[in-house]
């Protein structure tokens, strides 16, 4: 059968994984290459790097992370922040990246979205959507979540899907850094709208919080950071959680 | 040992070239089929679409024909298992290799058992089932997870040596004699992975 997702998210600047409420006052939580060794060995399923200041401060992902990050890694490994061309998402792709994460880049040009499948193929490509409640509907929001992109999440969410993305990551701005839960009825309307895998991101605080977002909020993936890097839950003890609810994990 | 790492454009090598290298493999990629002939065994990788195969012209079957006959090992990994076999509908006038029966297709959207619809591609780690021993799989429990990334998958064949399930049941690893295949990414599926290239490895002489 297969399993539900559980990925752990490195938020990297200057080669250290960081990790802040709300994208704002990062607080260090050490070597990226050290923290994916250990989740590898608790059993995660995927690892993500992002460099959540490489929009606004133009940066490129940076290849000797990546590297230093790939290098014992057997797993999928995606990286974002920063993908803005198709050099930006070789570069990656090239230093050991499975798969590169397009947010700002896809919404201002929805081509590079084809551009990267019809190069690597779909599995490669993640459009990664920042989702901003607007009443009953959220919006996308663009440069690291400072700006509205003006578009709904779910409509974004079928045209990346049809323009070749392999899965879509979803971030709730108005859960994320704040461990109340992910959002659920978010993830529901997109992972309902399209074929590709939806990856929840953004609230994780306790093991419950996972169950809910692959029960009702049909994700078929879950991202966390924070929750993981401070130990202050294991991703084996969640799995085991999960795996007692009746979720069907890798153990 | 010298292995030919086949790239016929489909994707990127960097982790497969990887995951060879911790196992211990010396690899290198072939600059085109006269290039085989030195190799100890052959990979043919491959994600995406299978009509990216199309490269794999008539020289390139000679070529890993002629090995196949020098009893060099072939193992092919995703597309690469698909294409071991006759065809796939996914490009019709693009012909497999054809050492295994059957014609890939696409993975169902609706679960034939359930009615309940499903995602495709298939995306995530999934369970292998082995109904029998094979060198592939020594030493790797039944049930073990690894990791999967396709929309099409290969029919059960006769080397059917691992099969997973997503809606249906699919094979997720042939073995026929020297001919190997694997539908999942060993270099993606963490010690299980690994295990199943180093078992193949064990293979190459």
């Amino acid at each position: 059968m297969l399993a539900k997702r559980i990925i752990a998210c490195l938020d990297v600047r200057d080669g250290q994984v960081v990790k802040g409420v709300k994208f704002e006052g990062l607080r260090s939580a050490g070597d990226p290459a050290e923290l994916a060794r250990r989740y590898d060995v608790e059993g995660i399923d995927e690892v993500v790097i992002l460099d959540v200041t490489a929009t606004l401060e133009a940066r490129q992902a940076r290849a000797h992370t990546i590297q230093a990050v790939a290098r014992e890694l057997f797993l999928p490994l995606c990286v974002g922040g920063g993908i803005r061309t198709e050099d930006d998402a070789a570069a990656a792709i090239d230093a050991g990246a499975d798969k590169v994460s397009l947010n700002s880049a896809a919404l201002a040009d929805p081509s590079l979205i084809t551009r990267l499948a019809e190069r690597y193929g779909s599995q490669a490509v993640v459009v990664a959507i920042d989702a901003k409640r607007d009443g009953e509907r959220w919006t996308a929001y663009t440069r690291s979540g400072s700006a509205s992109a003006a578009r709904d999440v779910v409509e974004w969410a079928r045209e990346a899907a049809a323009r070749g993305a392999g899965e879509i990551l979803l971030t709730s701005m108005d859960r994320d850094g704040t461990r109340s839960g992910f959002d659920c009825p978010l993830t529901a309307a997109v992972s309902d709208a399209v074929a590709i895998p939806v990856i929840a991101s953004g609230g994780a605080g306790e093991f419950a919080h996972f169950a809910e977002v692959f029960q009702a909020g049909r994700a078929d993936a879950a991202l966390a950071a924070s929750i993981f890097h401070f130990n202050t839950h294991g991703v084996a003890d969640l799995k085991q959680f999960l795996h007692a609810e009746g979720i069907p994990v890798r153990l | 040992m010298s292995i030919a790492l086949v790239d016929y454009g489909a994707g990127n090598l960097t982790s497969v070239r990887k995951a060879l290298a911790a196992v211990g493999a010396e690899v290198y990629t072939p600059d085109g089929p006269a290039d085989l002939a030195r190799a100890r065994g052959v990979i043919v990788p491959g994600v995406g679409h299978f009509g990216s195969t199309r490269t794999l012209d008539q020289a390139w079957r000679h070529a890993i024909l002629e090995r196949l006959d020098h009893d060099r090992p072939l193992l092919g990994i995703c597309v690469g298992l698909q294409w071991l076999f006759a065809g796939s509908t996914e490009a019709p006038d693009v012909p497999g290799f054809g050492v295994c029966q059957g014609v890939c297709d696409r993975l169902p959207d609706i679960q034939p058992a359930t009615g309940a619809r499903q995602k495709v591609p298939h995306v995530g780690w999934n369970t292998l089932a082995l109904p029998r021993w094979s060198r592939l799989f020594a030493g790797i429990a039944d049930g073990s997870h690894v990791y999967f990334t396709h929309s099409y998958a290969a029919p059960l064949a006769r080397g059917t040596v691992a099969t997973s399930s997503y809606g249906i049941e699919f094979t997720a690893a042939v073995e026929e004699g020297l001919v190997s295949g694997v539908q999942f990414h060993p270099e993606k599926s963490g010690q299980v992975g690994l295990q199943v290239l180093r078992n193949w490895l064990t293979g190459v002489a």
